[in-house]
C-alpha cells in the first residue's frame, strides 16, 4: 500500500517535470527556470499532500472521523426533518420572496445568477442526470435563448413574455438537431459531438456579423414587463411597468427556477423518468422492454434545451446585452459541475450545487485568480470524498457507495 | 415435411440478412418458430445467435429479407413496435437494471401495459414462479446473484405478457443446478401458452426441451431438423455434444 502510493507519487512527480518545464519555463527562446521550478514545485507540493491524504484515509483514525462525521449530520438531518415538509417548504418560499427587502443590490445580484444557474442545472440534469446522456455543450442552448429573444426584441420588438414561446421552441428544436445525429452514440463519442456543437453555435454568433453584430454583441434589449392596474385617474387603468430594478428581475427568475424545480420533479416520478432511468443504466434492455429510446432520448435533450433558452432568454433581457463570449466551453462546465458536485438526479442537490459554485467564488472575489485554484481543488477533493455529490440522489447513492451501505447494513443486523 | 421447419408458425425469417457496419453478421437466414412450441438455435460463439434474435427484436434491423410475426411483416418496424406486439427478449447475460429494485424491473418489463390489475397478477403469477423474486423484491437488481437476475430478466420478459419469448442464452454463467431449474421454468411457461425461440450454447440442454432445431454457423443456418434428430446427429454430436 505504502510502497504502491510512494511509486505512484514518482511517477506523477515525473510526469510533472516532463509537461510543466517546458511549458512555462519556455518564453521564447530563454528557458526561465525560476518561474517553471516555482510552479512545478507547488503542484508537486499539491501532490504531496494528496499522497499522504490518501495513505491517512486507510488509518482507523481516517475511518471513525468519517462515521463521526455521518453520525453528527444524520442526528442534524434528523432534526431539520422534525418539520412537517409543507411547513418546512412554505417557510423556505417565505424566506426566498422575503429575501430582496433584506439585501443590498449587489447581492440580489448574485442571488439571480444563482438562481439562473438553478434553472440552467436543472435542465441539464434532465439530459446527464435522467437519461444519462453526456452534454458537454450545454450553455448553446442557453445561448440560443439569449439570441432568440434579443433579435426578436430589436428587430421586431417583441416583449419577453411573447418572446418565451419563440424561445422555447427554437430552444426545443436545437436540442433535437443536436439529439438526432447522436442518438446512436454513446459515452466518449457522445461527449464530443455535444462539445463540437457547442462551439458550433459560439463561433456562428460570433461570425454571423450581419445578424449577431459578431464579439459585439447585441445591445439594448427591453427589460421583462409587467402589467399592473392602477387607480389614478379614478379609475381603473392598466399601466405596463418595465421590471428594471434588481428586486423586481430576481422575482421573475425565481418563478421560473421554481416553475423548473417543480417541472422536474415531476418528471422525476414520472413515466418518462423512470424510463430515461431505464435507459441510463441499460439502453439495449430498455429497448426490449418496448421504451421508445429513440423518441426519449429527442425528448430529453428537447426538454434539457428547454430549461436554458429560458433562462438564456432572461439573462439577455436583465443584462439588456449579449455576447458571444457569454457561452465559452467554461460555462458548460460550470452548469456539469453543479449538476456532478451537488449529486445528480437530485433537486435539492443541484440547488445547492449552484449556491456552492456561483455564490461562494463570489465571496472571494478579492482573490481573483487563485479562486480557481481554490475552486479546482475544492472539486478534486469534494469528487475523492463524495464522488456522489453534496445531496445524492437515492439511486446514485446506492450505486458509488454500495459496499460501505452492505457494511453498514450488516453491522445494523 | 416442410424443409425450412414446422408448419403453421408463429415467427418466420425469411432470407433475413444484417450487417453490422462492414460485418455480414447473418448471410440469409431462414426458420419458423411454431404456435406453442419450443425452437432451439444452437451453434458456436460468434455464429449469429445472438444477432438473430437482436434482428428479431428490431434493435440490428434487417438490411435484407423478411421477419413475419402471426403473418405480419415487422422487418421495417422500430423496436418498441415490435415490443408493443407481443415479442419479448430476454437478453443474453442477464441485461436487468442492476440500480433499480427487483419491483422496479418488474414494473419496467409492462411499461407497455396500462392495465393495472392485470399487472398486478401478473406480478403475482411471476412470484409464484420464482418465489425468490418477490423475498428479493425491494433489493436492487445488481446485487442478487447470477441465477436470481436470470430469473429477473426472464420473469421481466413475461410482464410484457409476451406472445413469443425470445431466450437468449438462460444458462451463460449458471451452476448446473440452476442451470436445470430454468430450463424446467421455461418448459412450464411454453406449457401455459407462450411459444419460446431458445438461443443456446449448452445444446445438450436446449435440444432436450425444444421440438425443433436448427444448427447455425458463421451467418448461416446449416441444419434444419427435429430436436431429437439433430440429438442423434453425427455431426452435431461431434461438434457440439462433445461426444
Amino acid at each position: 500500500m505504502v510502497r504502491r502510493e510512494i511509486q505512484r507519487f514518482c511517477i506523477y512527480t515525473l510526469f510533472l517535470t516532463i509537461l510543466v518545464l517546458p511549458m512555462v519555463g519556455m518564453r521564447g527562446p530563454e528557458f526561465e527556470a525560476r518561474r517553471a521550478f516555482t510552479v512545478l514545485s507547488v503542484l508537486v507540493g499539491v501532490l504531496l499532500l494528496t499522497t499522504v491524504f490518501r495513505l491517512l484515509r486507510e488509518t482507523s483514525f481516517y475511518r471513525n472521523l468519517g462515521q463521526r462525521i455521518r453520525q453528527r449530520r444524520d442526528r442534524a438531518l434528523g432534526k431539520i426533518q422534525v418539520l412537517p415538509r409543507p411547513v418546512a417548504l412554505g417557510s423556505l418560499f417565505f424566506l426566498l420572496a422575503l429575501f430582496p427587502f433584506a439585501a443590498n443590490n449587489y447581492v440580489i445580484d448574485v442571488a439571480i445568477t444563482v438562481l439562473i444557474y438553478v434553472t440552467l442545472g436543472l435542465g441539464l440534469n434532465v439530459v446527464v442526470g435522467l437519461a444519462g446522456l453526456l452534454d458537454l455543450g450545454y450553455i448553446a442552448f442557453y445561448a440560443v435563448g439569449a439570441y432568440t429573444y434579443s433579435l426578436l426584441n430589436l428587430h421586431y420588438g417583441i416583449p419577453f413574455w411573447f418572446a418565451l414561446p419563440f424561445g422555447v421552441v427554437i430552444g426545443s428544436l436545437c436540442g433535437c438537431i443536436i439529439g438526432y445525429p447522436t442518438l446512436k452514440m454513446r459515452g466518449d463519442y457522445l461527449a464530443i459531438v455535444t462539445l463540437g456543437f457547442g462551439e458550433i453555435i459560439r463561433l456562428v454568433l460570433n461570425n454571423w456579423d450581419n445578424l449577431t453584430k459578431g464579439p459585439n454583441g447585441l445591445l439594448g434589449m427591453d427589460k421583462p414587463k409587467l402589467i399592473l392596474p392602477s387607480f389614478s385617474d379614478g379609475g381603473l387603468s392598466w399601466t405596463v411597468v418595465p421590471l428594471k430594478s434588481l428586486p423586481s428581475l430576481y422575482f421573475v427568475i425565481l418563478a421560473v427556477a421554481l416553475l423548473t424545480v417543480i417541472a422536474v420533479h415531476r418528471l422525476n416520478n414520472s413515466r418518462i423518468g423512470r424510463a430515461w432511468i431505464a435507459i441510463r443504466e441499460d439502453e439495449t434492455a430498455a429497448e426490449l422492454t418496448g421504451i421508445p429510446t429513440t423518441l426519449l432520448k429527442l425528448l430529453a435533450y428537447a426538454l434539457g434545451a428547454v430549461f436554458a433558452a429560458v433562462a438564456g432568454a432572461f439573462f439577455a433581457a436583465k443584462l439588456s446585452y449579449t455576447n458571444p463570449n457569454f457561452f465559452v466551453f467554461l460555462e458548460s462546465c460550470v452548469v456539469l459541475s453543479i449538476v456532478v458536485l451537488g449529486g445528480m438526479g437530485s433537486i435539492p442537490g443541484i440547488i445547492l450545487g449552484a449556491l456552492a459554485l456561483i455564490a461562494i467564488p463570489e465571496l472571494f472575489r478579492e482573490l481573483a485568480s487563485y479562486r480557481m485554484l481554490a475552486f479546482g481543488g475544492a472539486m478534486t477533493v469534494m469528487m475523492v470524498l463524495k464522488p456522489e455529490g453534496f445531496i445524492p440522489a437515492t439511486r446514485r447513492k446506492r450505486e458509488l457507495h454500495e459496499e460501505e451501505l452492505e457494511s453498514e447494513e450488516a453491522a445494523d443486523e | 415435411m416442410n424443409e425450412n421447419g414446422p408448419a403453421k408458425a408463429v415467427l418466420q425469417l425469411n432470407e433475413v440478412h444484417t450487417y453490422y457496419g462492414r460485418i455480414h453478421a447473418l448471410k440469409g437466414i431462414s426458420c419458423r418458430i411454431p404456435s406453442g412450441g419450443i425452437v432451439c438455435l444452437i451453434g458456436a460463439n460468434g455464429a449469429g445467435k445472438s444477432t438473430t434474435l437482436m434482428t428479431i427484436c428490431g434493435v440490428q434491423p434487417a438490411a435484407k429479407g423478411e421477419i413475419l410475426f402471426e403473418g405480419r411483416p415487422i422487418h421495417r418496424m422500430r423496436p418498441e413496435q415490435i415490443a408493443s406486439l407481443g415479442i419479448s427478449q430476454v437478453p443474453e447475460g442477464r441485461q436487468i437494471f442492476p440500480l433499480m429494485t427487483t419491483l422496479e424491473n418488474l414494473e419496467m418489463g409492462a411499461y407497455l401495459r396500462k392495465d393495472r390489475d392485470g399487472i398486478k397478477r401478473d406480478l403475482e403469477k411471476v412470484y409464484s414462479l420464482f418465489p425468490v423474486l418477490k423475498e428479493r423484491r425491494n433489493q436492487l437488481g445488481g446485487t442478487l446473484s447470477g441465477g436470481e437476475q436470470q430469473m429477473l430478466a426472464i420473469a421481466r420478459a413475461l410482464m410484457s405478457r409476451p406472445r413469443l419469448l425470445l431466450l437468449d442464452e438462460p444458462s451463460l454463467g449458471l451452476a448446473p443446478l440452476l442451470v436445470e431449474r430454468i430450463f424446467d421454468t421455461i418448459q412450464e411457461i411454453n406449457r401455459a401458452g407462450t411459444p419460446i425461440f431458445l438461443v443456446e450454447q449448452n445444446a445438450q440442454m436446449a435440444l432436450s426441451i425444444s421440438g425443433w432445431g436448427y444448427v447455425m454457423e458463421t451467418g448461416r443456418i446449416v441444419l434444419a431438423d427435429r430436436a431429437r434428430a439433430l440429438l442423434e446427429d453425427e455431426q452435431v454430436k461431434k461438434a457440439y455434444l462433445g461426444e
